[in-house]
């Protein structure tokens, strides 16, 4: 392993800049003779909109223009789409209302944009758009999706009947009901998966610019995708042609998903741009990011285990409501059904799975992809019912779990819910988790503990999932309405250094330094002679962007495959120079060597020869060294693991201390070990943020968002933390070039289940046996309370 | 109405004219371009916004620019000797306590500061310190590793 080629550490490139102040994110950009949007949101929940007053508003200083939905309609302005169609169980497709950029006659949440002010300054555009009189006649609104799916409750749109988007099944339920009527035992459980808010640290921002000389329009966004927002709003909301409209995603500062979205700022700032000749700046307040960021997660499920006499799994059935909010989010509707139902299988070789999923429109913010995206709310589900059943069955969780693992020499492996496993080795993770948790251990100090007056819990979740969405045929039919491909270009300079230019984006995931150690490993050149170049549509052939742990298993195989070509016409170029049948050219290190003699090439020589091709063999080899390649994955990749959280629980305050997190994981190949660790942390922090602190609460009947700052969202900090200890275990991906699975979500993914598994156990002598997310200090005290002979006062 | 501030950012004396309501933060971002300090809020919770005001870590966000008013600052492009980091930036980048980059000027910022005031801080001291400075990539992990070492070299010793 050479210092900065494959599985070294290397410390990230894109640091220097972020360490000194020199990043470059989205609003550090002022475009010259830039003007400022300020947009109007609905303050109520539901509401009809009976008339819109801009008198005042325009006369007040530094107003330029206020623009509301009927001037875009009068613009033929289109909708925000949807990515993803899903089919109801009679093979009908979902209800799919409309997702106007400014709102239409009607307001569906608190947050949903009005119109847009646009002035000179910022403060200018804000301070008009307090004068702006709308006239709202206040709807009943409906809220909880268990709650706006029962008859009577108020209707959000025309096209979903009982606020039902679709109503969406998998695997097969008479052999479900037929492996329940044979069981010894039935667990079952009703569980909550919390609302969360994404909460990337840089708030959303978007600069429109329309340069009236070329026609071109450029949009400086917040995005994870670049390349997709640019279809979308290209073909769909704007309808402008691609080779007229640039997107560039500069720095971004985080995503988790919530910048995948094509959002209707992105729209409204080009539009406006070119409506007024000058670029318009837009970014997001902290408070207005909570009520217009797609949100995350919300699922309320029903499940149930049947279990033979041995603790062998027979079958699962899971009922889940998924709240996907006032409107279809980009992504949304394959969130609870593809990404979420296909992941119930887990780790484990139960034979019958069934699962169905009511997703509802309620009056609060779009729900959409957030970390790990339906694979948590799928292994939060699996988790706890392993669990509660071990727990009933009186058996050790991880004893129950091995004896039901996916055997490592069971692969390929088909899981009764669509998916095919290429590789993974459960048992191992888990052994490796146990051990250094000190799993043996734990009864010594749950007794310590108790001695301090704690109560000690320990808790395991182990997990599957499936990354690097692909391949597209059939995302396509299961309802994608977009390729799931990666491109990759390679540009070898005349000199021999070398840019790539992926279509992945870096938000955080340190691209710059990985792919430029894949590059420096595979053609032999210093990693300081790669540059990575992502998040510019100008510049990068195409992409698909980053989410679903995706940018190296397939961003990184396009690479793979455009470095491939790169050496192959090298192999041509240097057989001519050095007078050898190219079958004989091999290519290591740097150098284009004639097999068994000392006669080479460096990879300089050749890169020169390719741009100044004096003897070259010019009439079999174009000159150049510049490649492209896209790669359509041909399965998912498969990550998996084992986390063990040990907590403590004060009994007189209800604070859960998390005191040990240990995480085993399997991410394949590993490239950079330090960043793949950075991916793990954060991750956990994520999903110990789920299990402990975050939730997002909308009141009940005004939907107003309670939870709508940092004052009153618990986005957990230093001290909430504890120390992670992390590893790997490798088995290698079958089916990409390089054997990566991807490491994003994982942490996000394990990390709620094992947390809630370890709080419950620590609760358990006192009768306590679940606990909805967040386990807040004051639901821990009153689940405690509510087993406790109230004391005098 | 307009105010005329003056003070000094960097090293250097600045001056420019704000509205009352300007926040020292949209001086430095908007007025002096100096667009390292970032803005992740408006609560005041963040911390992506520290620098430091004569010599104390401050939220800019919550002092208003008149406030700042014949003040030294220091911001995150201050901090490094040319094209030598600071000890403390170059600890977040040896122990990756920076992903996104987007909380992290406010982080180091809080970080020297820390280092400043408290001779080798312990794993529990800083994680308290921290409460001001949100991070939503790290799990905080490797940025508490990256204090620490930090520290350690501010105040002349070795990791």
């Amino acid at each position: 392993m050479s210092a900065d080629g494959i599985g070294a550490p290397v410390r990230r490139t894109e640091d220097l800049r972020f360490l000194t102040g020199r990043g470059n994110y989205t609003d550090d950009i002022n475009r010259p003779g830039q003007l400022h949007a300020y947009l109007l949101r609905s303050p109520h929940a539901h509401a009809e909109i009976a008339g819109i007053d801009l008198a005042k508003a325009k006369q007040a200083p530094g107003v330029v223009a206020i623009f509301t939905g009927a001037d875009l309609a009068a613009d033929n302005v289109g909708g925000l789409p949807c990515g993803w169609g899903v089919k109801n169980k009679d093979g009908s497709p979902m209800a799919e209302p409309p997702h106007p950029v400014l709102a239409q006659g009607r307001v569906r949440h608190v947050g949903d944009p009005v119109a847009v002010v646009i002035a000179a300054t910022r403060d200018q555009a804000k301070d008009a758009s307090e004068l702006i009189g709308v006239d709202y006649k206040m709807l009943p609104a409906a809220i909880e999706a268990s709650d706006a799916i029962k008859p009577g409750k108020p209707q959000i749109w025309d096209a979903a009947k009982g606020n039902i988007c679709f109503d969406w099944h998998i695997g097969e339920k008479d052999a479900v009901d037929a492996a329940f009527k044979k069981a010894a035992h039935v667990t079952r459980i009703d569980i909550v998966n919390n609302r969360l808010v994404p909460n990337a640290m840089e708030p959303r921002a978007a600069i429109g610019e329309y340069d009236r000389g070329t026609g071109e329009y450029t949009l400086y966004t917040t995005s994870q995708n670049p390349h997709v927002i640019r279809l979308l709003m290209g073909a769909f909301v704007l309808h402008l042609p691609e080779h007229k409209l640039k997107v560039v995603a500069p720095d971004v500062g985080g995503g988790f998903g919530s910048k995948i979205y094509h959002y209707a700022e992105e729209a409204i700032v080009t539009w406006a741009s070119a409506k007024l000749g000058k670029p318009v700046k837009w970014t997001a307040e902290r408070s207005e990011s909570f009520i217009s960021d797609a949100q995350g997660r919300d699922h309320v499920t029903h499940a149930e285990l049947a279990l033979d006499r041995d603790g062998k799994f027979l079958a699962l059935k899971v009922s889940t409501v998924a709240n996907l909010g006032g409107y279809l989010s980009t992504f949304a509707p394959a969130i609870p059904t593809y990404l979420y139902a296909t992941l119930l299988a887990g780790t484990y070789t139960t034979p019958a799975i069934y699962c169905e999923v009511k997703a509802v429109f309620t009056n609060t913010v779009p729900v959409d992809a957030y970390r790990g995206a339906g694979r948590p709310e799928a292994t939060f589900v699996v988790e706890r019912i392993v669990e509660a059943a071990a727990h009933e069955m009186k058996l050790d969780p991880a004893e129950l779990r091995k004896r039901n693992f996916i055997p490592k020499d069971a692969y390929p492996y088909q899981t009764p819910v669509a998916l095919q496993y290429d590789s993974g080795d459960y048992f191992s993770t888990l052994e490796m988790a146990q051990k250094a948790a000190d799993y043996a251990g734990f009864g010594k100090r749950r007794e310590e503990a108790a001695k301090r007056g704690k109560l000690r819990g320990i808790g395991i979740a182990t997990y599957i999932e499936a990354c690097g969405i692909a391949p597209s045929a059939v995302a396509g039919a299961l309802g994608a309405r977009a390729g799931l491909y990666e491109c990759a270009e390679v540009r070898v300079h005349p000199t021999g250094s070398v840019t790539v230019f992926t279509g992945t984006h870096s938000h955080g995931q340190g691209h710059e330094t990985t792919f430029a150690q894949l590059v420096a490993d595979k053609l032999g050149v210093p990693m300081a002679s790669v540059e990575v170049v992502h998040g510019d549509t100008s510049k990068i052939p195409f992409g698909m962007g980053t989410y679903g742990s995706r940018s190296l298993a397939v961003g990184g195989s396009a690479l793979v495959k455009a470095i491939e070509k790169v050496v192959n016409k090298g192999k041509k170029i240097a057989a001519h120079l050095l007078e050898a049948s190219e079958a004989d050219i091999e290519f290591k290190d740097g150098k284009f060597t004639v097999a068994g003699t000392d006669r080479s090439k460096a990879f300089g020589e050749i890169a020169f020869a390719a741009y100044v091709p004096h003897n070259y063999p010019i009439d079999t080899v174009e000159p150049g060294l510049d490649e492209t390649a896209f790669y359509d994955p041909k399965n998912f990749t498969f990550p998996s693991g084992a986390h063990i959280a040990e907590v403590e629980v004060d009994r007189d305050t209800g604070i859960v201390e998390v005191v040990n997190f240990t995480a085993a994981d399997d991410f394949g190949r590993i490239i950079n070990p330090l960043i793949v660790e950075g991916q793990v942390h954060g991750g956990l922090g994520q999903g110990i943020g789920q299990a402990l602190y975050e939730n997002a609460v909308y009141d009940g009947a005004s939907g107003q968002l309670l939870t709508g700052s940092y004052m009153d969202y618990c986005m957990p900090r230093a001290d909430n933390m504890p120390s992670f200890q992390v590893a790997t275990h490798t088995t290698l991906c079958t089916h990409n070039p390089l054997g990566v699975k991807g490491c994003g979500e994982a942490g996000a993914i394990g990390a709620p289940a094992a947390v809630m598994n370890a709080v419950i156990n620590a609760l358990g002598p006192l009768g306590i046996t679940d606990l909805a997310m967040p386990a807040t200090p004051e639901r821990v005290w009153r689940a405690i309370q509510s087993q406790s002979p109230r004391r005098a006062a | 109405m307009t105010n005329t501030v003056s003070m000094t950012v960097n090293g250097k004396p600045v001056s420019g004219t704000v509205e009352p309501r300007t926040l020292l933060v949209q001086f430095l971002r908007e007025h002096l371009g100096l667009t390292g300090t970032h803005v992740g809020c408006d609560t005041s919770q963040c911390g992506a916004c520290v620098v430091h005001v004569d010599g104390n870590s401050v939220k800019s966000c919550t002092l208003l620019a008149v406030q700042a008013d014949g003040a030294t600052v220091t911001t995150i492009e201050g901090l490094a000797n040319g094209n030598e980091l600071h000890p403390m930036q170059a600890a977040f980048r040896e122990h990756h306590g920076l992903q996104c980059g987007f909380c992290t000027p406010g982080m180091v910022m809080s970080a020297v500061d820390l280092a400043n005031k408290v001779k080798n801080p312990s794993e529990h001291q800083i994680r308290e310190w921290l409460e001001g400075n949100i991070c939503r990539c790290t799990g905080y992990h490797n940025i508490v590793k990256a204090i620490k070492a930090g520290a350690t070299v501010m105040q002349g010793g070795k990791t």
